[in-house]
């Protein structure tokens, strides 16, 4: 008999077998998909803040794993995109933009939310931006796991982020840090603002760094 | 571009001066920003310097100690049974240590089950030794007999070093063990969405500015599957593959594996699998 607090995961993976968001699967793919939850399962223990619990998959990391690599069908990606886009929360109080020279600190710093880190709150987390992206032009260790982001804020034509003109760069931008799978079903960048890993003000500071005109970003 | 790293560093102690400027990596075709400024190509990349840092370390490695101990452990009469592990069965034949690195994770019939290395490790000790394998396992990394793992895995890898992995995937717990490993390669999860595949899921990937071998197929002689267990220089500790693993699902942002847990030995039968061919240069010198 499985331990008690694993039975939401393999009620998760009793789901999965019903099909709610995947294609039909095979008899062999259904088995070894229940043999899949009961490995994670009883693979992984509690450490720290990094729960058992993290391993409970919503549609849209159940599908993208199921892809393996592969393009999701356009129908199920568009699904996905939705609902992520109906995640998507605006600033409380309407400021896009907070001050890029925090945003370059929180691009810098890749910590926050192993079992190592003390506290889950968004305060003590970094964005681990450059770990994946080229941001500013002067950092040369940066990630190429996401496209380059050098200029990003010029290249778009954003001389002032608080124009009409700049509203739907600002807004895509601003939905990329909040809930990237918004454009992207399967994509890699984790969802700083759905997920509660970074906080308003954060995000309004990697904002900064991305679309003010006085970022290094932009010279 | 990325070049293997004996040929950068040889490239680049061959008498290419200057500074080492940013290179940028390969965008995605849905890249929405620029290429930025790229070097002449004359002058050496990032990558080219890290080759050559990497090449003026490989000049002594530390991983040696670890041998030295680890030889002497396997002959060494311990536990409540009063017994060495020079009967220990790594899969060639009990006793046989050399080419058996190369040949894990596989299955063994006295357990039943696929084992990799560590495991296999942890059965003979409490099989022949009567030492207690939950114990071991429970022990922290760099720890008791922890410690003792370390050195032993070092002189087993050792004594495979410069053969190609050719793990056996005649038997079905085999195969299937490969399809749960590419199952968990891909599993995406915990708060940040990612998987194994996030960073290893294709070739030509940084994070800042450790190169990421593309596990899904092999990436080549001593690298990924094929460079653990490692000396790591900027920790002064011997990495087991066990070890490597932990880390990777702790920046993964996963709750914790067990040691030698059934997942970590799937995905070593999958990166395993997909290295065959690749020459081991365990155990390796890691930044």
């Amino acid at each position: 008999m499985p331990p008690l607090k694993s039975w939401p995961l393999l009620g998760a993976a009793a789901l999965l077998l019903l099909g709610c968001s995947t294609p039909a699967t095979a008899p062999d793919d259904a088995a070894l998909t229940a043999r899949t939850a009961q490995m994670m399962v009883g693979s992984f223990r509690d450490e720290g803040q990094a729960g058992v619990n993290r391993l409970q998959q919503d549609a849209a990391n159940a599908a993208c794993s199921q892809a393996q690599g592969a393009l999701l069908p356009a129908a199920q990606a568009q699904a996905i995109e939705q609902a992520a886009r109906q995640s998507l929360r605006w600033p409380s109080d309407g400021r896009f933009i907070g001050d890029w020279r925090e945003g370059e600190k929180l691009a810098q710093n890749g910590r926050g939310m192993t079992w190592t880190d003390k506290s889950t709150a968004p305060a003590a987390n970094g964005g681990s931006c450059y770990n994946c992206h080229q941001i500013a032009p002067a950092e040369i260790s940066f990630g190429t796991i996401g496209p380059s982001l050098a200029r990003y804020g010029r290249l778009r034509g954003v001389s002032d982020p608080a124009s009409p003109a700049a509203r739907a760069v600002v807004e895509y931008t601003w939905a990329k840090l909040w809930n990237a799978k918004a454009s992207n079903a399967c994509s890699a960048m984790p969802r700083f603002g759905h997920a509660g890993l970074l906080d308003e003000a954060q995000l309004r500071h990697l904002m900064a760094l991305l679309l003010d005109p006085k970022s290094p970003v932009n010279q | 571009m990325k070049l293997p790293p004996l040929l950068a560093a040889l490239a680049a102690l061959a008498g290419l001066a200057g500074t080492v400027l940013a290179q940028p990596g390969a965008t995605t075709a849905a890249a929405a920003g620029p290429a930025a400024v790229t070097a002449p190509s004359t002058a050496p990349s990032t990558a080219d310097g890290i080759a050559q840092y990497r090449a003026m370390l490989a000049d002594g490695n530390p991983a040696e100690l670890f041998e030295a101990k680890g030889e002497a452990l396997w002959q060494q009469v311990r536990g409540p049974k009063q017994a060495a592990l020079t009967q220990c069965d790594l899969g060639k034949g009990p006793g046989v240590v050399q080419g058996a690195f190369v040949e894990l994770p596989r299955w063994f019939a006295d357990t039943g089950r696929v084992q990799d290395l560590e495991s296999r490790l942890l059965s003979c000790m409490a099989q022949l030794q009567g030492l207690d394998a939950a114990q071991i396992a429970r022990t922290p990394f760099g720890q008791g007999e922890q410690r003792n793992l370390e050195a032993l895995v070092a002189w087993i890898a050792a004594a495979s070093r410069g053969l190609r992995f050719q793990l056996p995937q005649a038997r079905a717990e085999e195969r299937q063990a490969y399809a749960l490993g590419q199952r968990a390669f891909f599993y995406r999860g915990g708060p940040y969405d990612f998987a194994c595949a996030t960073c290893h899921g294709q070739a030509g990937q940084r994070v800042r500015l450790q190169d990421l071998p593309d596990l899904t197929r092999n990436p080549g002689d001593g690298v990924g599957f094929a460079a653990w267990p490692a000396y790591r220089v900027s920790s002064g500790e011997l990495w087991t593959m066990q070890r490597r693993l932990n880390d990777c699902f702790r920046q993964q942002r996963f709750p914790y594996p067990g040691f030698a847990s059934e997942v970590t030995v799937a995905l070593g039968v999958y990166m395993g699998v997909n290295a065959r061919g690749a020459e081991s240069v365990a155990p390796g010198l890691k930044r």
